[in-house]
């Protein structure tokens, strides 16, 4: 019981500290929630849509075979000004993709961050371009 | 390892480590939210206006991802033993809930067909929050959310428009509207068979969105009623709390000042609840300015099905151990 309640404990501090609530429809029930793993890949598909985006890309596993991954992110609008368009990836662009993995061991999970081909890397930091100025 | 590898991967890493805590739910582009006013000096409220675009004044405020009595849920008051609004609630996996928020003894006041329709629902958010392949939310498959879910669930930047005979509230959220009347007309008697006694004589029908009056209780508070919704068609929220043909939702918008609304929504449903309950309490909201575009956020069925095509029933817990 103790120990059960100092993982959730830990757990519950972890997440306030790198909370990435990326859902917009659902919840975290299918996620590995706090597991992260970085997959370098060549993008297949940019979905934009609502209530989720989702980017696929094909990567090498360590026996060589090409495993297809699929993470999705929020929808369009709420990731406009974390520096994401319906442009920002093109088929074939080679890129690194940090994600949160779903439990069940598939290739899937939610986008945590990704390396894109020029170096730089989405979600935009607070501060930077990307978010036009404040009215009122 | 080569440094081809290296250099970009301690680059992520370094930018990832920076970042994490700053990929939460957006603010609005364009938006300005209190936090960028701080010190800001509260002109007094205009009289019997409701008039403008309004965003939650906390970017993400009006999102309850965890359920209708979340937003009065973030924090216990040492004082008073209640849940109160937390203005900058602390996120968790969910996105949006505290381990308090989660708790079931917080639940509405069932009745015995309350419970038993929240227990028939199976949520993607919440405590009881399933894998996606087994949920059976409604609008996961883009059904209207209704009212008042678009609020309890989902508030985001919406306009509202006043005439002398009613206001208009235009939601971003599914891209939707609803009409209160202020013309002095009477809500439906029979909220099971809910029609308007005007000159209009449609036949009853139940609605999505109910049927809504209003009227101003004083010169800052406004105050609508609404009745005549769908039988179990809508859920309150995104938890799968219960909605009847008998809900009668109580809306109060309070101008506080100038640049400021203050919204709660009240509950009563004899089938589903033992009493009158607070869903929301005092939403704080924000004035906008009347350029500020509003985005689309509609829910388009080919792109729900090609999203479920990818990740509906692959993703998830093993979905007969979730049943």
């Amino acid at each position: 019981m103790r120990n059960r309640l100092t993982r959730t404990l830990t757990v519950t501090l972890g997440l306030l500290i790198v909370s990435v609530p990326l859902l917009a429809h659902h919840g975290a029930a299918q996620f590995d929630v706090g597991k992260k793993v970085t997959v370098k890949g060549t993008v297949t598909e940019w979905f934009w849509s609502n209530p989720h985006c989702f980017l696929r890309f094909d990567a090498a596993s360590a026996d060589g075979q090409v495993v297809h991954w699929a993470v999705e992110t929020q929808s369009g609008p709420n990731i406009l000004n974390q520096g994401f368009s319906k442009q920002t990836f093109k088929v074939g662009d080679e890129v690194t993709v940090t994600l949160e993995p779903v439990k069940n061991g598939r290739p899937m999970g939610r986008l945590l961050q990704v390396l894109l081909p020029d170096g730089s890397t989405l979600p935009l930091r607070v501060g930077d371009a990307g978010q036009p100025p404040a009215q009122n | 390892m080569s440094k081809h590898v290296v250099v970009p991967t301690l680059a992520l890493v370094a930018a990832f480590a920076c970042s994490l805590a700053v990929y939460t739910q957006g603010p609005m582009p364009g938006a300005v939210y209190d936090r960028d006013r701080p010190g800001e000096k509260r002109g007094p409220a205009p009289r019997r206006d409701l008039a403008g675009i309004w965003e939650p004044a906390t970017p993400g405020g009006g999102i309850q991802g965890k359920g209708a009595l979340a937003m009065d849920s973030c924090r216990r008051d040492k004082a008073t033993g209640r849940y109160v609004v937390q203005q900058n609630p602390p996120l968790t996996d969910t996105g949006y809930a505290t381990v308090d928020c989660l708790k079931p003894e917080i639940e509405p006041p069932y009745t015995a067909e309350g419970l038993a329709r929240m227990k028939a629902h199976k949520p993607v958010e919440g405590y009881r929050m399933v894998p996606d392949a087994v949920n059976n939310d409604p609008i996961l498959a883009c059904d209207p959310g209704g009212f008042p879910r678009i609020v309890l669930h989902n508030f985001r930047t919406s306009e509202i428009l006043q005439t002398p005979t009613h206001m208009v509230m235009l939601y971003k959220f599914q891209k939707r509207y609803r009409t209160i009347w202020t013309d002095g007309r009477e809500l439906p008697k029979d909220p099971q068979q809910p029609a308007w006694t005007t000159a209009d004589r449609l036949p009853p029908e139940p609605r999505w969105w109910g049927y809504s009056v209003g009227k101003w209780v004083d010169d800052y508070t406004f105050v609508a009623r609404t009745n005549g919704f769908h039988d179990d068609r809508t859920w309150l929220d995104n938890a799968g709390l219960p909605q009847s043909d008998t809900t009668e939702v109580e809306e109060t918008y309070h101008r506080v000042d100038a640049n400021h609304l203050e919204l709660s929504i009240t509950i009563t449903d004899p089938k589903l609840y033992t009493r009158p309950w607070v869903a929301l309490d005092k939403l704080a909201l924000r004035l906008q300015s009347p350029n500020l575009d509003i985005q689309e956020m509609e829910c388009s069925p080919s792109d729900q099905k090609h999203y479920y095509e990818i990740f509906g029933n692959l993703t998830g817990l093993d979905p007969d151990a979730a049943k």
